[in-house]
């Protein structure tokens, strides 16, 4: 349980991470939280020759609007986002804070970063989920400069995107704020990977659901849209049978992996049960709103 | 192939300077390094939180922390809490409440639940249990932990409030 020897390296801007992670070649890693890759170490299931440390580079932990679009740090700690209650984090963007209180456990959550998550890319990862509920954008810093990845382009199966070995993380754009937000998951014991995870986002016009997101965790390699299903949702009632149909649908047009902890049948059931649950917590969580636009 | 740092740490009010290879945890730094044995290592992968330290007054998992990591920062281990033979009013807590069992995940609840009771809090029941849902205790006695983390919530609050008090009169 210890892990394997390798390389240390500290770096202090993304420019400095990109040109040691040119010259230390495909086994070098970046170590953000390290919440992940450290216990990966520690069971050897990962050896990396060497690490690059961006945990110094503290122009990387912010919180930033800019119009309708949520920049968070690729350093920004999970923690940083439960706890706040800034508003240009509370408009458009509650569920963030409330999503983050999924993630782990308290002293997970005080050192694992945003950043890292995405990276990551665990399809029962709650980061994961909400950027492609939020149709979030990667900002990547690599050997050709910055690119922006969009969330839909990024995740390429399990534990798998699109960055090359030596490309860093420096940011994720979460856009397309809406009223309503939820995201629910079922484990065995609090605070573990989700056995199945669901989470909703949508607006509601006149009466009308609109701009409906719904997204799955650990029912595939990567998170799941569930446009079937979202389609569905648009422009009907926000009234609990819309939820069922839309949980029903969903629940079929999915092909979940079975693994120790659930068949391909019971994640059905979950997701069926998740997204119902999802709907109603997030209609539930914006009462300010549905009692201003006279909804309820 | 050795990868050895020179490094400086804080540990509960003192520095030391140390010679680490890279891939020494800081639970393995504090331990094998300074001798601070309080800090327990359970399951070495996150999971357990006997190791929880407080790194920069933030709790963590220090298998999960490398010592270079930790260069210029401050650490904190559960022999921080007592003053000589003067246990800490969280550490008589656990005591009276019957919170200790066998004593193997003790330090890493004392420094979780440190952390947590200094940021304030409201200290409600679910909230409690919430924020030790972090630690695995083995002889299965969270009770005990639970209640002498409430109790010093609230008498932490009560004395916060009549030294207000003190201060406004």
């Amino acid at each position: 349980m210890k892990p394997a020897p390798f390389e240390y390296y500290r770096a202090y801007a993304p420019a400095e991470v990109v040109e040691l992670l040119t010259g230390l070649g495909d086994e070098a890693k970046v170590l953000a939280g390290g919440q992940s890759l450290v216990p990966m170490m520690n069971f050897r299931l990962a050896h990396p020759a060497a690490l690059v440390d961006i945990n110094a580079i503290a122009e990387l932990d912010y919180v930033r609007r800019e119009g309708d679009s949520l920049r968070i740090g690729a350093l920004t700690r999970h923690r940083t986002l439960e706890l706040s209650r800034a508003p240009e984090v509370q408009d458009g963007f509650s569920l963030l804070p409330r999503a983050a209180r999924w993630i782990g456990h308290y002293p997970i959550r005080s050192r694992g970063t945003v950043g890292g998550s995405i990276a990551h890319a665990d399809p029962a990862a709650e980061w994961c989920l909400l950027a492609r509920l939020y149709d979030a954008d990667v900002v990547v810093l690599g050997g050709q400069g910055t690119r922006v990845v969009p969330s839909a382009d990024w995740f390429t199966g399990f534990l798998s995107t699109v960055a090359a070995t030596n490309d860093v993380v420096t940011e994720v754009r979460f856009n397309r704020p809406r009223a309503f937000g939820a995201l629910t998951e079922y484990a065995r014991r609090r605070g573990d990977f989700a056995i199945a995870a669901a989470a909703v986002a949508f607006d509601v016009v006149d009466g009308r659901c609109r701009d409906v997101s719904i997204v799955l965790g650990a029912v595939a390699g990567e998170p799941l849209r569930v446009t079937e299903a979202e389609a569905l949702v648009e422009g009907a009632e926000p009234a609990a049978p819309t939820w069922a149909a839309a949980a029903r649908i969903a629940a079929a047009a999915i092909r979940p992996n079975a693994d120790t902890y659930g068949g391909e049948r019971y994640r059905r059931h979950l997701v069926d049960t998740l997204i119902q649950r999802a709907f109603a917590e997030a209609f539930a969580s914006d009462a300010s709103v549905s009692a201003a636009s006279g909804i309820r | 192939m050795k990868d050895q740092h020179l490094v400086t740490i804080e540990v509960n009010g003192r520095e030391h300077e140390l010679l680490l290879d890279a891939r020494r945890t800081l639970a393995d730094t504090l331990r094998e390094d300074l001798g601070l044995t309080g800090t327990h290592l359970g399951c070495e992968h996150g999971i357990c939180g006997a190791c929880t330290v407080l790194l920069d007054d933030q709790p963590v998992r220090s298998c999960l922390v490398f010592g270079v990591q930790a260069d210029g920062h401050q650490v904190r281990t559960v022999e921080s809490l007592a003053d000589g033979d003067q246990l800490s009013d969280l550490q008589q807590a656990f005591s009276d409440h019957h919170g200790l069992q066998c004593g193997f995940c003790t330090p890493g609840f004392l420094m979780l639940a440190e952390a947590y009771l200094e940021t304030e809090p409201e200290g409600g029941p679910q909230e409690v249990r919430e924020v030790l849902s972090a630690n695995l205790c083995r002889c299965t006695g969270y009770q005990g932990i639970v209640e002498a983390v409430t109790v010093v919530a609230a008498d932490r609050r009560e004395k916060a409030a009549v030294t207000q008090r003190a201060g406004d009169a």
